[in-house]
């Protein structure tokens, strides 16, 4: 195909963002999601959470292609995530089809994942350098102003172990904003930071939603859940239990999975 | 109510002065040594055996220094193919492929088996299994047979005493099978990176050559290179067996012979032992500075923030 990636005949009218159809994920014999379906708008900041193992976070990676689906369907930006469907039958897409499907999607994780040999700001050239084949002084450019964005202009010669885990955290969000993506993913982005710290990031996060990112996040921060989300989604046991606006489900949860999860977290 | 202190109130208690645990141990240990070491100096000297003159003498005769040339040669070469064809091994593998895996674990699997030694001496004897080398369509010959038809598939051919000289049998021995030990150092090191990383840079969509060589193979560095350095001193040493493929004229052949002729073996074992210790002396010096340069960003104690230090002034 010759089109520009982005540019594809959508399968679904992309008047969602995200599209989950049934998904379905087992790891051996463990089935892990069973049977998700959810719809994130663009622009939607949507919050996602649930006790550990409820698999929130597998999802996330579905999301990506980080893991395999093995039943439903999973569409971002109106494009079928992972496959090519034809006549009726699903193919398998190439290492560089899904690649080149990956670079609308940023994603940002728990144990921040930067990378430790290069510095904040070559963490954040690398892609735009290698993937985009942009010109080092344009990637240079662009990440300087995305780490000044993330209020770490200063910070740009550090490598991560000199940074603090907050600082790493920015770092990494201002490293997926650098392939502009259309959608943002965030596995717990806070869960591994001391507290004192939690606000910056969040406040980072706070600040891309307000610029209108779509964003999809697995969370336990239900102040920023009620704050900043659109939608708030409990999930249990790979099953969807209860989805809405944040200010209803966690002020008048239906479901009494719900009500019992956060009476142990709010 | 709950107390506070005025710092300013309380005096700064004096710096602790206290007298240090003695290590009467280290002093007599310390004592023995210096006797032991002293009756050693003192045999190299007064031995006769040694004939220091005549080391001095011989130890840098043209043979001896084209051996040492011939020597680093065969180590830099054998370790920049066997580097090379080891990581190539490593990646292989790891892939997903299963031919790719196989392959590099037959590899794996000879090379480690058979000794260097006999590995010398086979390559030098390879002239026997092959009198040409001949590059063209295979089987071609097979199928004229059957065929009843005249069929020439041979594109070129070498002779293969121009092609496999003494020299180039040792390189061969020498670095293929280094790369078999390379490759499981390479592989050890892949596995040591923390496979977080992998997925950051494929989330970013990244391409797997690009993980490959970008993100994985500089953080595995760190684990790879001090054996590598292990491996590059061992292969300095092992240049002496290509006397066996033969190779005549490198180090320890070279010391060895002219002790022969002249009846001064034992002289000549130390001059090998010094040349040995003074090379490898040398190798080490480079493996601090490749170690130092792939330390970067390595812990708060790395050399990033030394460099930092620098940079500000204060060091």
């Amino acid at each position: 195909m010759t089109e520009p990636a982005g540019k594809l005949a959508p399968e679904v009218p992309a008047e969602f963002m995200v599209k989950a159809e049934n998904v379905h994920k087992s790891f051996g014999r463990v089935e892990v999601l069973k049977g998700i379906d959810l719809q994130v708008r663009p622009g939607e900041v949507m919050c996602i959470v649930g006790p550990s193992g409820s698999g929130k976070s597998t999802f996330l990676r579905c999301i990506n292609h980080l893991e395999k689906i093995n039943g439903g369907r999973l569409w971002v930006n109106g494009k079928l995530i992972g496959y090519r469907e034809k006549n009726g039958r699903l193919y398998e897409l190439k290492d560089r089809e899904v690649a080149a499907q990956r670079r609308e999607i940023g994603m940002v994780f728990q144990r921040f994942n930067l990378f430790p040999h290069m510095t904040a700001l070559e963490n954040v050239m690398e892609a735009p350098l290698r993937v985009k084949r942009r010109s080092r002084a344009e990637a240079r450019a662009q990440a300087e102003s995305l780490l000044e964005q993330v209020g770490l202009g200063g910070k740009t010669g550090n490598y991560p172990s000199q940074l603090s885990g907050g600082q790493q955290q920015r770092v990494a969000i201002a490293r997926a904003l650098a392939m502009e993506p259309a959608l943002m993913l965030f596995d717990e982005p806070t869960s591994a930071l001391d507290p004192e710290l939690v606000g910056e990031v969040l406040g980072v996060m706070q600040q891309l939603a307000a610029d209108g990112m779509t964003m999809v996040v697995v969370t336990h921060e239900m102040g920023f859940a009620r704050e900043v989300g659109d939608s708030l989604v409990f999930m249990d046991g790979g099953v969807v239990v209860e989805e809405g606006a944040p200010a209803e489900v966690l002020a008048d949860p239906q479901h009494p999975r719900t009500r019992e999860f956060f009476s142990k977290v709010l | 109510m709950t107390s506070q202190q005025e710092p300013a109130e309380r005096a700064r208690p004096e710096t602790i002065k206290a007298v240090p645990v003695r290590h009467p141990g280290r002093w007599v240990l310390a004592a023995v040594l210096l006797v032991l070491a002293a009756q050693f100096v003192h045999m190299l000297v007064t031995n006769p055996a040694f004939q220091w003159s005549y080391i001095v003498d011989n130890a840098f005769r043209p043979p001896v220094i084209e051996g040492v040339r011939t020597s680093l040669l065969l180590t830099v070469l054998a370790m920049v193919i066997g580097v090379v064809l080891g990581v190539v091994l490593a990646v292989m593998r790891l892939s997903d492929n299963p031919i790719l895996r196989g392959v590099a674990w037959l590899y794996t699997w000879f090379f480690r088996a058979v000794p260097r030694l006999v590995l010398a001496i086979l390559f030098g004897n390879m002239g026997i299994l092959y009198a040409r080398f001949s590059f063209g369509l295979p089987f071609t010959e097979q199928f004229a047979d059957l065929l009843g038809v005249d069929l020439n598939g041979t594109l070129f051919s070498v002779d293969a005493r121009t092609l496999l000289t003494g020299f180039m049998a040792g390189l061969l021995a020498l670095a293929l099978s280094e790369a078999a030990y390379m490759a499981e150092i390479v592989r050890a090191g892949i596995l040591s990176v923390d496979p977080g990383q992998t997925e950051a840079a494929a989330a970013l969509g990244m391409s797997k050559l690009q993980i490959t060589r970008r993100i994985v193979l500089p953080q595995a560095m760190r684990v790879i290179l001090p054996p590598t350095g292990n491996e590059t001193i061992a292969m300095l040493k092992d240049t002496s067996l290509v006397a066996y493929v033969p190779v005549t004229n490198e180090l320890f052949f070279q010391l060895q012979a002219i002790g022969n002729r002249e009846f001064q073996t034992f002289p000549m074992l130390v001059a090998a032992c010094l040349w040995y210790l003074a090379l490898t002396s040398v190798l080490l010096v480079g493996q601090y500075f490749l170690e130092r340069r792939f330390s970067r960003g390595a812990g708060p104690s790395g050399q990033a923030k030394l460099r930092l230090r620098i940079m500000k002034g204060d060091h």
